[in-house]
């Protein structure tokens, strides 16, 4: 069944309502990007589950020096798996499969996906591509065992014989054409289906953010994809791409892997950034400072990342310091017009601090210090003290752990939208203390670790007090971690069907908060006027509204 | 349109300018192929979107002004369901699986492929362009 649509006109009859199959087969044959996006949220919740399950076996193996709970073979899978997991399958499909199915295509006022078919296509490749990844648990060698970024020679057939390694590498391709056919359609979206008057820079940051993302998705990707490719080819098909041993260049799947890698970092992030901006923005009571200077920030950023991939392989001896070394530094100029217009924002503003604005303030403090840690590692010198110690990888966590409360802000500040009904605030701040407490509990003594010369993905360490207490202060933070994980678990029982939203709980300003919650099919009965990047404030306080040249009037005294 | 072109295109051209600067100085080919690669993905959306910016009228949703009146009309053919994408995508399942467990499972694999394509046109064949 086709639906053709026409544009629904102010007052218009409301669309006719969703047919077609019901129960179980509704959701195999959906082509909702409501609901694919729904699909995405849950698979990518179980992901994060599953990957800080992970993770809290690695925390309470290092809890002591000679930890006897799993085998030195098995960490190896658990860290692989854990980072794994947590990149492929939880943060990017969080954020560019998820949140931004659910919310672009009703920010542009676009009735569905440009290609809602190959929108649902996305998801069944997804899904597939998770459970091929993780079935390699149930392997006889067990899961893949050479760390996230499958580095060769390791990664070949002679050091990790298996199926779990295959299984990774399949599982890969899958989630990477997954992302890739979601750019396409994120970028035809926003190019062809924006409603009248919704010119470029009168989007959503937001959804100019996963504009840029979808555009970083269609440069990177391939690049992973051709690279598993030769991987695969030389484990099974007797190619030596990667192999000093037949000819090959080992250090050529460093370039492939990381060229994806970096930008992929931004891929995870500029959504994220995207949400805080959002609800930074409407629980200050104020338009986004510096709307246009946001704009090319994020895409001053991704230009960068596809330039700084070699920051990663300092220590091989074969790149050009001084090039990765300026290009990596030069990104701290735009994330830093960021973070300022993100405080421009809330300066002078009537802040009210819900859940979504604690957790994007909670955002900004945690991504703050993984960013200027960052910086250091900007700088060939530090970088060859650092590598490979935890300080690398209490710098990623601090980003990664600011990615998760941001995440966690759009869930509380979105999910009224597609649900109905508000989450307990209550349980709300609660969880957010001990998320908040609990990521730098967990990261800062990771820092300290990596500064004392503790080599990342080790089973078991020396005795030294020094690193024990670090590694039981870190062990603890994860606890917080994972019960603030299971309140919000607690929180989405208790709050079920319990907290009708309304149309516009939080008094937003962009289009998504112009149409019921949830949306009906196809997103709208009418649209208002679209005359500034914010329509529905324009709409419902016409004594604030935006004047055509971009300056403001306030409503007198 | 013009927007969307001069975005696109600028980022085409910045690829190309540190690719070259990268190739350059340090001699490195891996890098520079795939800085290249992404000034062509670029320049070749972004040329196209050139083009049509300077031989079409602004759109509705490129004229500041536009009523949603202005946008009337239809959007666009969206299919309510379709069985095909999940059958496309389980097809692709069995195919990758058949990279680890057997060369058999090619034939679930591709078979549901191959039903999923002549399905899906014939889909949009019935209903419209989707």
């Amino acid at each position: 069944m086709v639906d053709v649509l026409e544009r629904p006109a102010t007052l218009a009859e409301p669309p006719h309502e969703a047919h077609g199959p019901t129960g179980l087969l509704k959701w195999l044959t959906t082509t909702d990007h409501k609901v694919i996006g729904l699909s995405y949220t849950v698979t990518a919740v179980i992901m994060m589950v599953i990957g800080g399950a992970l993770a809290e076996i690695i925390r309470a193996q290092l809890a002591s020096p000679n930890g006897t709970l799993v085998s030195l073979a098995q960490f190896n899978e658990l860290f692989t798996m854990h980072g794994s997991v947590m990149i492929y399958l939880f943060a990017g499909p969080f954020a560019f499969g998820a949140l931004a199915n659910i919310i672009v295509p009703i920010q542009i006022g676009a009735p569905d996906m440009a290609f809602p078919r190959l929108n649902a296509l996305s998801y069944w490749l997804y899904l597939t591509g998770a459970i091929t990844m993780l079935s390699g648990f149930f392997t006889a060698g067990g899961a893949a065992n050479f760390g996230w970024v499958g580095y060769a020679p390791l990664s070949n057939s002679l050091n990790t014989p298996g199926a779990g390694a295959d299984l990774w590498i399949g599982g890969l391709l899958l989630t990477g054409f997954s992302a890739i056919f979601t750019g396409v359609n994120l970028v035809a979206t926003i190019f062809y289906l924006r409603a009248p008057g919704m010119t470029m820079f009168r989007m959503p940051i937001f959804t100019w953010n996963l504009l840029v993302t979808a555009i970083l998705i269609l440069l990177a990707f391939p690049v992973l994809t051709a690279g598993l490719i030769m991987l695969y080819a030389d484990r099974h098909f007797g190619t030596h791409i990667f192999s000093v041993a037949g000819g090959g260049v080992p250090v050529l799947w460093q370039h492939i892997f990381w060229f994806w890698g970096h930008p992929e970092v931004y891929i995870l992030a500029l959504p994220f950034f995207g949400m805080v901006t959002e609800i930074i923005a409407v629980f200050s009571r104020k338009p986004v400072f510096g709307y246009k200077g946001m704009v090319f920030a994020t895409i001053s950023i991704a230009a960068l990342s596809l330039g700084v991939w070699a920051h990663h392989m300092f220590t091989t001896g074969v790149v050009l310091l001084p090039f990765f070394s300026m290009m990596s530094l030069l990104i701290a100029v735009p994330t830093g017009i960021k973070i300022f217009n993100w405080i421009g924002t809330m300066w002078r503003g009537e802040i009210w601090f819900s859940t979504a604005m604690l957790m994007a303030l909670g955002f900004l403090v945690t991504f703050l210090i993984g960013g200027l840690t960052g910086i250091y590692l900007a700088s060939p010198p530090l970088d060859f003290f650092t590598h490979d110690t935890y300080f690398v990888v209490a710098h990623f966590h601090s980003v990664v752990m600011a990615l998760v409360l941001a995440g966690m802000a759009g869930l509380y500040y979105w999910g009224p939208k597609f649900t109905g009904y508000l989450l307990n605030e209550t349980i709300g701040k609660v969880q957010f203390w001990f998320l908040f407490v609990g990521t730098q509990v967990f990261t800062l003594p990771l820092y300290l670790l990596g500064l004392r010369g503790m080599p990342r993905r080790m089973a078991v360490y020396p005795h030294d007090p020094q690193w024990q207490f670090l590694n039981d202060l870190s062990s603890v933070g994860a606890i917080l971690i994972g019960v603030s994980t299971l309140l919000f678990v607690a929180n989405l029982v208790v709050s079920w069907k319990r907290y009708p939203a309304g149309d516009n709980p939080w008094d937003g300003q962009t289009l998504e908060w112009f149409t019921t919650s949830p949306p009906p099919h196809h997103n709208f009965y009418r649209l208002p006027p679209i005359r500034s990047e914010r329509p529905t404030w324009d709409h419902n306080h016409p004594d604030h509204r935006a004047l055509p040249h971009g300056h403001r009037v306030e409503a007198p005294e | 349109m013009r927007v969307e072109a001069r975005f696109l295109l600028s980022l085409g051209l910045f690829f190309g300018i540190v690719g070259l600067i990268y190739w350059l100085w340090s001699g490195e080919d891996a890098g520079g192929v795939m800085l290249g690669a992404a000034m062509l993905l670029g320049f070749l959306p972004g040329g196209y979107y050139y083009y049509w910016s300077r031989r079409m009228r602004p759109r509705p949703e490129d004229d500041p002004q536009a009523t949603t009146a202005s946008g009337s009309g239809v959007v666009g053919a969206f299919p309510g369901s379709s069985i095909w994408p999940f059958t496309l995508g389980m097809g692709a399942f069995f195919t990758v699986l058949a990279l680890v467990f057997g060369i058999w499972l090619l034939v679930p694999g591709l078979g549901l492929v191959t039903w999923a394509l002549f399905g899906g046109v014939a889909e949009s064949r019935r209903g419209g362009g989707v």
